[in-house]
């Protein structure tokens, strides 16, 4: 469903993404960690071309992402993203963050679109809060209605890019819950984070990458009983005993 | 004492500067909005020539002197054979001369709404256009009120540079009763007062417009 081929990316001298290659099935669970300015957000951000690649192949869904011909728009509609600062529309209410893509990019009646939002609004645990704004919510509940905001699209794939690293400690849970809950319906979800607990329960298989570099693509279970690699060994011990 | 007889003796000659000085000011200010918000968007924009056209524009006329620009519509243009009359040369040279303004207003309004909103919208399939009249712009607008206020004050000020070229507004009209009457001192403060009129009620209401938009968020 996604596959990078020898993808490379350049920050003018600086190489993010260093030779990728990387095929996720449909319905896969995969957790992708490493140090920070390893280049794990960039790789998530391409595969919505938030950032685009400067060489290499990389296909979503059928869809070859950096071919400039293609329809980014249409694309997009089918992956839904997930940020680490949430990124709601402060000036929307909850119930107008959830309806605004399915009324303007899916062309659904307000009905309908308030309709699918309350469903998922229901799903994230948090119906009461439709007519809130985001400022009246906590983090936690932000990044709830964030997810619903994605799965309203009903997209194919959900990225994450570390959805729990701005939320104090008693919030992660709750987030992770609906996280663990999409994984067990069988969404496609790359995730980018720190969370071993959610890797080592949900994940399929854990992306270990540092400079650029995959360096490991194991299951959960090995990948934290022995990395193979030195330098996952060294992260994973620093994060583990911290 | 004020001399109040003044005032009404010329009340119909101060009503008429004050009506032109109301239109010029209206008229201005809705065009160098409109200029001034696609001169924001040609500076944003991911197109570098669009990007060359606003910076120079916005560069060249924010540091000329309203009056010189003003002198070269009604002087200058002759010379191409467009002639244009006191009132149009005067509200042309404002609006011109506020949009560069304006541009910088709206654009620093909307580089300052977090890069996040936009990608949050674009990665929902959005548009580049969707985004910006769907989410940034509406927050956008909300940051900009404060300096489009003063600068739609400024305008108003500013036309009463026009008497030089006799548009008719207050200053000229003022202008026009002082030299009829010997009165100076008296002339100008009524002068003044109606300014007050048009400036007053558009510094108090950009003050409450932004109190109500500060609550909506």
């Amino acid at each position: 469903m996604i596959k990078f081929e020898k993808v490379h990316k350049h920050y003018g001298d600086f190489h993010v993404l260093n030779n990728i290659n990387l095929e996720i099935n449909k319905g896969e669970v995969v957790v992708i960690i490493g140090p920070s300015g390893s280049g794990k957000s960039t790789l998530l951000r391409c595969i919505n071309r938030l950032e685009t690649i400067t060489e290499g192949h990389l296909e979503v869904n059928g869809v070859v992402v950096n071919d400039k011909k293609v329809n980014i728009n249409e694309f997009r509609k089918n992956v839904g993203m997930v940020f680490q600062h949430f990124n709601l529309y402060p000036n929307k209410t909850v119930l107008e963050n959830i309806m605004l893509a399915p009324v303007k990019v899916l062309n659904k009646s307000k009905d309908e679109a308030k309709k699918t939002a309350m469903y998922y609004l229901e799903k994230v645990g948090i119906p009461e809060k439709a007519n809130s704004y985001p400022s009246q919510l906590s983090g936690g509940q932000q990044q709830r209605v964030a997810i619903a905001r994605g799965l309203a699209m009903n997209p194919e794939i959900m990225l994450f890019d570390e959805p729990t690293s701005a939320l104090d400690p008693e919030m992660i849970g709750e987030v992770l819950d609906v996280m663990k809950a999409l994984a067990r319906e069988g969404m496609t979800m790359v995730v980018v984070t720190h969370e071993m607990g959610f890797a080592r329960e949900v994940a399929d298989r854990i992306i270990f990458i540092d400079k650029g570099q995959i360096l490991e693509d194991t299951d959960p279970t090995e990948f934290y009983n022995e990395p193979k690699d030195e330098r996952a060994r060294v992260f994973l011990s620093r994060i583990l005993n911290h | 004492m004020l001399d109040f007889t003044i005032l009404s003796e010329n009340f119909d000659v101060f009503l008429e500067g004050f009506k032109n000085t109301l239109y010029v000011s209206f008229l201005a200010l809705i065009g160098s909005f409109i200029l001034g918000t696609i001169l924001a968007i040609f500076r944003i924009a991911p197109i570098k020539p669009l990007n060359w056209i606003g910076t120079i524009y916005v560069e060249f006329i924010r540091n000329i002197p309203l009056l010189i620009i003003l002198f070269f519509i009604f002087t200058g243009l002759p010379v191409f054979e467009i002639r244009l009359s006191g009132f149009v040369a005067g509200t042309l040279a404002l609006m011109i001369y506020t949009a560069a303004f304006i541009a910088e207003a709206i654009r620093a309004g909307i580089l300052s709404v977090p890069k996040g909103q936009m990608e949050a919208a674009r990665s929902s399939g959005l548009t580049y256009t969707q985004a910006m009249v769907h989410v940034i712009l509406p927050q956008a607008i909300k940051i900009v009120i404060p300096p489009l206020g003063n600068q739609f004050i400024n305008l108003v000020k500013n036309s009463s540079v026009l008497t030089i070229v006799a548009a008719g507004e207050l200053m000229y009209q003022g202008d026009l009763i002082s030299s009829r009457t010997f009165v100076t001192f008296d002339v100008y403060i009524f002068v003044a007062v109606f300014y007050l009129i048009i400036t007053l009620p558009l510094s108090l209401g950009v003050n409450r417009l932004e109190k109500r938009l500060a609550l909506s968020n």
